[in-house]
């Protein structure tokens, strides 16, 4: 395909329109983090306690409210977490400062608590062992225990498992490999090797609790604080040493200066995507804005390599007319390689699974506007720094003359 | 084929065997072959479920331990060299007073300290030329955290050894000074219980209980000595006892300050159950230990040995006759807690109390859905960029792919060779490289191209392309590197898996791009003369 071959579009030309739209983005992205009191950072940089339960059927979250009231946590955060079909519910406690002590874990046995009381167990359940929330040494600790229990698995038509922990290992990977929560014993019928008879002798032992806590996280103030700092000195740090880099590589701090302003417009204007579409930072977004950084440096320099390739060989043509140049030649590369890395950061957005959403959604932003910047914020500011060389070398002539 | 382009064929052929080999082995069937690459790449624990904890151990009791020591070594050799003193106390954890000492014999008061206590800088203290203030050398206080640290760490190990957790992580975390310890135990979800485990401090203590009385609040046991309690004694709580009714019953000790036997005496420790049939923890000592017991429970006979355990009294019972080497610890345990008890026993006391800064447990569901989601977008991702690169550059496009394959087979392979750990943020680097590594490829085809529009030969403009364009790759390349490194020095667990990604990728990339693209080219180039290249 030949889509793009000598294209000549005056991207320099319209250089007041595209800065005015960067700065129009700038502004309403700072305007959206200053509404929203700056950006939203999730709990590893603010600390506090998240407990991630699914749930058997689709929650009532009025219910977790209450349960959770009951145990004095009225404060708490209830969010639904992923798709709804996934009955899957963050529970959030903030982090006092100065709460940390040998009790931090308090919190989260509480919801813990508040939520067996209200999803666990019910009568006629007593005495037995949730399968939902039970670690395989519970439950074959627990078979172990029943009287003629091996007997049983031996006298088993065709035996499968040899002894209860084999048994209880293969009921707790069949749980955890199908969404971490089991509805009904008869599902368990598909587990290879189950008879009716020993699924029977299971459900002596055990019930099927509510819910399932999935993923716990904790997170002190300090290490808060400490993770919050490092990342904005990975950030300033790689920024620098970017900088230094071009400048020894293009001989002068003008293309490294452009190109620095460039990402950091990306990363500003992501980041009030990010607080306009009221998601959180953590650790692995700042992961991503890092990539971003790169990616849209990346970019700048394959417009920049050109730029220096034709001034030498184009030595009497204008600046504005080498860069609108380069940027031409260059862009067919730049639609090429943006896209395909747009297509897989959307791929990552779209089937990447919640866990990593956030990520994803900062590199889909981040490389549309990664690529953009490269030609129109690089690429103008470079215009401008020679034009204001040339008008400065005039001026100093004709004070000469 | 050219000599030029045999020894190129040999090298890339020799680099794609040992990567292969590397990932999946020599397999004898496909199931092994799946076994194999399970096996070998390191999954991440949000990948195969388990606990991430970060530890700030508080090195501060272990200062206090020291200091507590030397002011009880300084009295004795006061005491040996008839020295008279006011007191001699403990300040806080890094200083000593040493209040009001015989003023004609400054000279040797000097001499013991200086000589027998160099951890200590001995300073005057404000105006008083008869009392003095003793301050730890700072270089001797961060030995002491530090080993603190260390050994925090090896009880930690001591103990999940015993657990049974399979690849567990342990180590210092962050910077030297911060005293933080690590802990990644793939595969534990007993989270409550490991953690207790973890943090128990299990300082084990026998002590003589002087005088008899078991006071029942700490005020009986006060009124006792108008509220002083001696010197080299202390007050110490009992753990509730429930006795016939349901109100826990309070009991309070004054025991001797230096315990007789501590955990350091210890040669094993088990569960086992006691005369009533409750479940306790027998321990049985060392030689030194038991010579020592034996003595001190034969000049003790009749009195009571309080247990203590944590500074808890476990149980206080009456010294029946000469003890030597073992002994049983009872108190009111389940007997999930006497086989644990008797785990940290064993393990060690820990030098100093932890507090839990950072905990992340995930569950093995997650991962499992983590893995599948993470696949199924790579696939999506790969495949969406196979046929954007065949529809754009045809032919050509196959060798883009080609690359993009191999780039994915090399970076596995290093990611097995270098035994780094797979997270899913790494997961996430995968598929974001499928997008970025085409790029090297693109810029190839892109300059290739236009040496052909300029006029040049095929083989020409093959050649031209590829020159032009590798600057630029290592430019390009160079800055996200950059960003790479100091994402890998900023991120702990999962983002450091994304940097390692990241990286490796970034290599191949180059690898496959200049190396690989390039001999493909001239190797068809060199098959046929061709007026044409489907690019």
């Amino acid at each position: 395909m030949q889509l793009l071959k000598d294209v000549n579009v005056d991207w320099i030309g319209r250089k007041r329109q595209w800065l005015s739209l960067s700065l129009l983005l700038i502004a309403a992205s700072l305007a959206t983090l200053y509404m929203k009191g700056g950006p939203r950072y999730g709990i590893d940089f603010r600390g506090g306690t998240l407990v991630y339960v699914k749930f058997k059927d689709s929650p009532d979250l009025g219910r977790i409210r209450a349960a959770l009231s009951e145990q004095g946590l009225s404060g708490s955060t209830i969010q639904r977490y992923d798709v709804p079909e996934k009955n899957e519910v963050i529970i959030g406690l903030g982090q006092r400062e100065g709460e940390v002590g040998p009790d931090t874990d308090a919190g989260r046995v509480r919801i813990l608590e508040g939520l067996q009381s209200a999803f666990g167990s019910s009568s006629g359940q007593e005495g037995k062992i949730d399968l939902n929330n039970a670690a395989p040494d519970e439950l074959e600790d627990r078979l172990s225990g029943v009287a003629g229990f091996t007997s049983l698995l031996e006298s088993d038509e065709s035996p499968a498992f040899k002894t209860p922990g084999e048994l209880a290992r293969a009921v707790t990977d069949y749980r955890d490999r199908n969404g971490g929560i089991i509805g009904a014993f008869q599902e368990l019928e598909s587990v290879e090797g189950m008879s009716p008879r020993l699924l029977a002798a299971v459900q002596e032992q055990a019930y099927l609790g509510g819910f399932a806590v999935f993923q716990t996280e904790f997170v002190g103030p300090k290490v808060g604080r400490n993770l919050q700092r490092q990342a904005i000195n990975a950030t300033l740090y790689a920024l620098l040493g970017m900088l230094v880099y071009i400048a020894f590589r293009f001989k002068g701090t003008a293309y490294g200066a452009a190109a620095v302003v460039a990402v950091f417009h990306d990363v500003l204007i992501t980041l009030g995507f990010f607080s306009l579409a009221d998601r959180e930072l953590s650790i692995p977004v700042v992961a991503a804005l890092l990539t971003l950084v790169g990616y849209s440096m990346n970019d700048t320099i394959v417009v920049f390599d050109r730029i220096r390739e034709n001034l030498r060989l184009r030595r009497r043509e204008s600046i504005s007319s080498i860069i609108n140049r380069s940027i031409n030649q260059t862009l067919s590369r730049t639609l090429l390689t943006s896209g395909s890395t747009f297509l897989t950061a959307l791929s990552l957005y779209y089937f990447g699974g919640q866990v990593i959403n956030g990520f994803a959604f900062c590199l889909v932003i981040g490389v549309a506007v990664g690529t953009y910047s490269s030609i129109g914020v690089a690429s103008q500011l470079l215009v401008i720094w020679y034009d204001f060389q040339t008008r400065r070398r005039t001026v100093a002539r004709a004070a000469r003359a | 084929m050219p000599r030029k382009l045999r020894w190129r064929f040999f090298t890339i052929l020799a680099v794609v065997l040992a990567c292969v080999v590397g990932i999946i082995g020599l397999p004898g069937s496909t199931d092994s072959l799946l076994q194999n690459l399970s096996d070998r790449i390191r999954l991440g624990l949000d990948l195969r479920g388990g606990m991430h904890l970060i530890l700030q151990v508080n090195t501060e009791d272990a200062l206090t331990i020291e200091t507590d020591q030397s002011v009880e070594r300084i009295k004795r050799s006061f005491r040996d060299q008839e020295i008279s003193f006011g007191e001699i106390r403990r300040r806080d954890a890094t200083h000593i007073e040493v209040l009001e000492v015989d003023p004609d014999r400054l000279v040797d008061v000097r001499a013991v300290i200086d000589e027998g206590y160099p951890a200590w800088q001995r300073g005057n203290r404000s105006g008083s030329s008869d009392s003095f203030l003793l301050s730890l050398r700072p270089e001797v206080e961060g030995q002491i955290r530090q080993s603190a640290v260390q050994e925090a760490i090896q009880r930690i190990r001591n103990r999940v050894d015993e657990l049974g957790v399979t690849e567990p992580v342990i180590q210092n975390h962050g910077p030297a000074t911060e005293y933080q310890i690590l802990v990644q135990l793939p595969g534990v979800d007993d989270s409550v219980r490991v953690r207790e485990i973890i943090k128990s401090t299990a300082l084990l203590e026998l002590k003589i209980v002087e005088p008899q009385d078991v006071y029942p609040s700490r005020a009986a046991a006060l009124e006792q000595y108008n509220g002083v309690i001696p010197d080299g004694r202390e007050l110490l709580q009992g753990i509730p006892q429930f006795r016939d009714t349901s109100e826990p019953t309070q009991a309070w000790y004054i025991a001797n300050r230096s315990a007789a036997i501590t955990g350091r005496d210890l040669r094993m420790a088990r569960p086992q159950n006691d005369q009533f049939g409750r479940p306790a923890v027998g321990f049985s000592l060392t030689n030194d230990g038991a010579t020592r017991f034996g003595r001190v429970t034969s000049e003790n006979i009749g009195k009571r040995l309080a247990i203590v355990l944590d500074g808890r009294v476990q149980s206080a019972p009456v010294i029946q006759g000469r003890i030597t080497d073992s002994g049983e610890i009872t108190g009111s345990f389940t007997s999930q807690e006497a086989n644990d008890l008797a785990l940290v026993l064993r393990s060690g006391a820990l030098p100093a109390s932890m507090d839990y800064l950072e905990e992340r447990t995930v569950g093995a569901s997650l991962g499992v859905d983590s893995i599948r989601q993470g696949i199924m977008a790579s696939l999506i991702g790969l495949v969406g960029v196979a046929l954007f690169m065949v529809t754009y550059y045809r032919l050509s496009g196959f060798i883009a792919i080609n690359a993009l394959l191999l780039n994915l087979v090399i970076l596995l392979a290093a990611m097995v060779y270098i035994s780094a750990t797979l997270t899913l943020p790494g997961i996430a680097g995968v598929v974001l490289l499928i997008g970025m590594a085409v790029d090297s490829n693109v810029l190839i085809f892109e300059r290739i191209k236009e040496e052909m529009w300029a006029g040049k030969t095929v083989v020409s403009s093959v050649g031209t392309g590829f020159s032009k364009a590798i600057l630029t790759i290592v430019d390009a390349n160079v800055t996200t590197v950059v960003a790479v490194l100091f994402l890998f020095l900023f991120g702990t667990g999962p983002v450091k898996g994304f940097a390692v990604v990241l990286f490796w990728g970034l290599l191949a990339n180059l690898f496959t791009a200049i190396f690989v693209s390039r001999f493909i080219f001239e190797f068809i180039l060199s098959r046929r003369r061709r007026v044409s290249l489907s690019i």
